[in-house]
């Protein structure tokens, strides 16, 4: 294979650029629209229902209006036959069951339940709480990890580079209105693991090649080695797209939105480790003798 | 000499991968639908006449009946389709009558050699079969509520037995106030409860004429409360699941006061709800003497909604904590009934109480705790405001013609559902403290079957597509990585069978995507031998350093995404749990699969020869 000479480094400033653009965007969507949680982090009651024949919203909205039922949002979930509605009524066990009795306009319609979701508010609230927690200690973890594998200016570069992945994908998902729920909390952590992934691989080049050659500037040694991983930065992004589409458009839809957010996530964590990471490495300066002493030597005699 | 593993290598990577295959066999046998017959009595059993009898009954009913066996939860009826389980549930239990639980349930079909080694499917979790999940709060401030109300009866009794004068007492805010009008009073009553009831904090304080003793709880039995009334429920929900006979239950205990019940396959969720977060129980209380003063009484309503009221003691005598047994029939007048056992304990409680009290009445009290949630707004933030309650009402109210003993029973319900239910919460016990729903999940069969279905569709094109890929782009290669690839799928099942864990459809979905992201590791290695091939290394010498300088890469990039899916696995509840879990072992499973799997291929084609050109 041939490897590829293309100066990447020579478009940083345009690619910095494009980034902090995309990051000024994403937080001012999410300072002025904010994220659109799904049940589980709002609390609430949400009851999806299949009905024989597709029905009009409006008619299912309006019996449940007769049956007393205000505050609802009646919606189709994944095809026309499929109704989720979702209310904030003050939750009872029996509920569910009310609800679909209503539905079925005194057996005029069969309906038949297929979920029904309680959250209460303040477990709703705790799992935000966890799941912000949560993807801040993933990003401390790594920092930590990569800073004692590597060193420090990789360690930084690669955080915020991910900082960067997600707040991005966050606000994609903030300003286009897709719904946030759990499994998208999920996708985003997954996604912190597989930029992360991507970006390890362009520093371990970059790390290797600081050993093996000696008269090349860092500049030029950067890109040298964005160039010798970019097939494998490009195949392993390929295959992990095409699983996720096909997620995309065969998973249903309660993981639509989770194949979604690691799609758009993919896209982003690919383009920021070619990008992003080792942009951030040259900005700060990064040397021959960063990475001296190497311990590395040892752990490639313990190969299986 | 390069590229060739010792025999040893090679047959221990066989080992393993033929454990692999046979733990992950069993994946591929369709669990049978079936009927799980079990008893809650010890007089009961479950033996060949039980399954006799609902043989017949089946067959009398024209439903095909697959097999039936004992286990040792009982008996096992397997059928042939969902259809003919759901036919046979009503006919089976009508056919063993009362005293037998029957419940719907899947049972694995693994051959016994199988099963004998420890083989078996892995857990289907609810969204993929159906069934219920709840999340119970447990209220805390009630239980110690509770605590201070029986405190309160008891002090009381202490307080009279001395003959030491107070004049009220009232509980508010966690703290049992006593008032006295004389300080002498106070200090008795001070040095009296002190030295009886250890347990509490006490403190004086004068308020006008009146003194008061204020009694709360120390931190220590604060403490010891809350994790008695934890424990207490859990042990109470779980008599409740057993007695709904629902197969592989989960009663757990989440945090310092939550409990989560999972109730798999469970299709009457109305009922499955109403037991479990019932909090019914039964108080006896005597009615009260004519010049009995106002603090000391209360008046309740009848049950029955005739608006009859009575003036009762407001001490208790007894509660249905200390019921041992209970169980509903109907007294002469085909009127609905419980028969109650009590507890020795208890039992002397009531013949001492009875026994001095012949002629007077005594009443039955049913309570329910409830709680209302009120949203107020506060800061223009919508906040939930949960109050809790008590729904007191007399059951019955009866002249005491003798000592009661052990064993009496109780009439005065409508019907004989209540009375059967009020026989189920009495012999499963009461909650230690109120319970409330914070969270519930319902999915139905259907939902499951389709979750299941769309999973394996999109496991099988996402595994097809991506060996497509893998075959076009590195040939020969390729396909050690897709043999490599579905080894690791077998792997990963068998590991998920062996450690029990609990396949979701975003679990499903963490192995989807394990697929494209396990081929990494093998990408990493290829292209890093093109890299060699093309500065003109030998093939050998570019086989071995492309896996050799590979390595440290896909160790470090591994790590990291298996700590933050470790992560994840702590942040997330339920069926993202189940998406941390296939992603973590995928990981694990892969790089033994990419990396060893895939060499010991190569070594097998390549190793030995001569320099050969490489398809790649």
């Amino acid at each position: 294979m041939k490897v590829t000479k293309i100066p990447f480094m020579a478009m940083r400033k345009v690619v910095a650029l494009f980034s902090i653009t995309l990051i000024l965007i994403s937080i001012a969507s999410l300072a002025t629209k904010g994220i659109k949680f799904g049940l589980d982090f709002t609390g609430g009651t949400l009851i999806e229902v299949s009905y024989q024949q597709a029905p009009q919203l409006d008619e299912v909205r309006g019996l449940l209006d007769k049956g007393g039922y205000s505050d609802v949002v009646v919606q189709n979930f994944g095809s026309p036959t499929d109704v989720v509605v979702r209310m904030a009524n003050a939750y009872t066990p029996e509920l569910g069951g009310q609800v679909l009795s209503t539905l079925e306009d005194n057996g005029n319609v069969s309906v038949s339940l297929k979920r029904s979701e309680f959250v209460g508010a303040q477990v709703g609230e705790e799992l935000r709480e966890q799941g912000g927690l949560g993807m801040l200690l993933a990003l401390l973890i790594v920092m930590i990890y990569v800073a004692v594998r590597f060193q420090f200016k990789f360690s930084l570069a690669s955080v915020i580079a991910l900082v960067h992945d997600v707040t991005i994908t966050l606000g994609f998902f903030s300003l286009f209105g897709y719904e946030f729920d759990l499994t998208v909390l999920a996708a985003i952590l997954a996604l912190i693991g597989y930029s992360l992934n991507d970006t390890i691989v362009v520093c371990d080049r970059i790390r290797e090649n600081f050993r093996i050659l000696r008269d090349i500037k860092p500049y030029d040694l950067i890109n040298l080695s964005i160039n010798q991983t970019l097939g494998r930065t490009i195949i392993t992004s390929l295959t992990t797209l095409f699983t996720l589409f096909v997620l995309f458009f065969y998973g249903g839809e309660s993981i639509h939105n989770f194949s979604l957010a690691l799609l758009f996530g993919i896209l982003i964590g690919t383009y920021s480790s070619i990008f992003v990471a080792a942009n951030l490495l040259l900005t700060m300066k990064v040397t021959r003798e960063d990475l001296i002493p190497a311990p590395k030597e040892q752990l490639e005699d313990e190969l299986p | 000499m390069l590229n060739k593993y010792p025999l040893w290598k090679y047959l221990l990577i066989l080992l393993v991968l033929a454990l692999g295959v046979i733990y992950a066999v069993p994946n591929l046998y369709p669990d049978d639908p079936a009927l799980q017959i079990s008893t809650q009595k010890t007089t009961t059993v479950v033996d060949e006449r039980t399954l006799e009898k609902a043989r017949e009954a089946l067959s009398d009913a024209h439903i095909n009946l697959k097999k039936a066996e004992l286990t040792s939860a009982g008996g096992t009826l397997r059928f042939n389709s969902g259809e003919d389980q759901l036919a046979a549930k009503p006919v089976v239990a009508a056919a063993l009558g009362d005293g037998y639980v029957t419940a719907l349930n899947l049972v694995p079909t693994t051959p016994d050699w199988l099963s004998s080694i420890g083989a078996g499917p892995a857990k289907l979790g609810l969204d993929l079969r159906g069934g219920v999940h709840f999340l119970l709060q447990v209220d805390m401030p009630a239980a110690l509520k509770q605590k201070l109300d029986v405190a309160s009866s008891e002090m009381k009794a202490a307080l009279r037995k001395e003959r030491v004068r107070y004049r009220s007492v009232s509980i508010d805010n966690g703290v049992l106030s006593i008032r006295f009008l004389q300080e002498a009073d106070l200090d008795k009553a001070e040095s009296l409860l002190k030295d009886q009831f250890n347990e509490y904090v006490y403190s004086t304080r004068q308020d006008g004429s009146d003194f008061y003793l204020d009694a709360g709880f120390t931190d220590a039995s604060r403490k010891s409360i809350e994790s008695y009334a934890i424990q207490q429920n859990l042990t109470t929900l779980r008599n409740r699941v057993n007695e709904l006979g629902v197969a592989e239950p989960l009663v757990q205990r989440q945090g310092s006061d939550r409990i989560v019940v999972e109730l798999p396959g469970v299709q009457d969720t109305a009922t499955a709800k109403r037991i479990i977060g019932a909090t019914a129980n039964l108080e006896f209380h005597l009615e009260a003497g004519l010049d009995d003063k106002g603090g000391d009484v209360e008046t309740l309503n009848f049950r029955n909604g005739s608006g009859r009221t009575a003036r009762l003691d407001r001490d208790i005598i007894i509660t249905g904590d200390s019921v041992s047994d209970a169980s509903s029939s109907f007294d002469e007048n085909g009127r609905p009934q419980v028969n109650i056992s009590l507890d020795s304990k208890g039992g002397q409680k009531m013949a001492k109480v009875t026994r001095a009290a012949v002629g007077r009445n005594m009443a039955v009290v049913f309570i329910e705790h409830k709680s209302r949630v009120r949203f107020v707004k506060t800061d223009g933030k919508l906040k939930e405001v949960r109050k809790s309650y008590s729904e007191k009402g007399i059951i019955s109210l009866a002249t005491i013609q003798t000592t009661l003993g052990n064993s009496f029973r109780i009439t005065g319900l409508d019907s004989s559902r209540e009375s059967s239910e009020l026989a189920l919460l009495l012999r499963a016990g009461a909650l230690a403290a109120p319970i409330y729903f914070v969270e519930e999940r319902t999915i139905g069969p259907s939902l499951g079957a389709e979750n299941i279905h769309l999973g394996m569709v999109s496991a099988q094109i996402g595994l097809l597509v991506v060996m497509l890929f893998m075959l076009a782009y590195y040939r020969l290669f390729g396909l050690f990585a897709n043999v490599s690839l579905i080894l690791n799928v077998v792997l990963l099942l068998a590991c998920m069978s062996v450690l029990g864990a609990t396949l979701t459809l975003p679990g499903i979905a963490g192995i989807v995507l394990t697929m494209g992201m396990a081929v990494d590791a093998n990408v990493l290695i290829f292209s890093r031998i093109k890299e060699e091939l093309a500065s003109g290394t030998p093939s050998h010498q570019a086989i071995h350093s492309g896996f050799n300088r590979a390595f440290t890469t896909i160790f470090d990039a591994n790590i990291t995404t298996l700590l933050v899916a470790i992560i994840l696995f702590a942040v997330g509840t339920g069926s993202v749990k189940g998406f941390a879990v296939t992603l973590s072992l995928g990981i694990l499973t892969s790089m033994f699969t990419a990396i060893v799997v895939t060499r010991a291929q190569v070594n097998l084609v390549y190793g030995g020869r001569a320099n050969k050109k490489l398809y790649i």
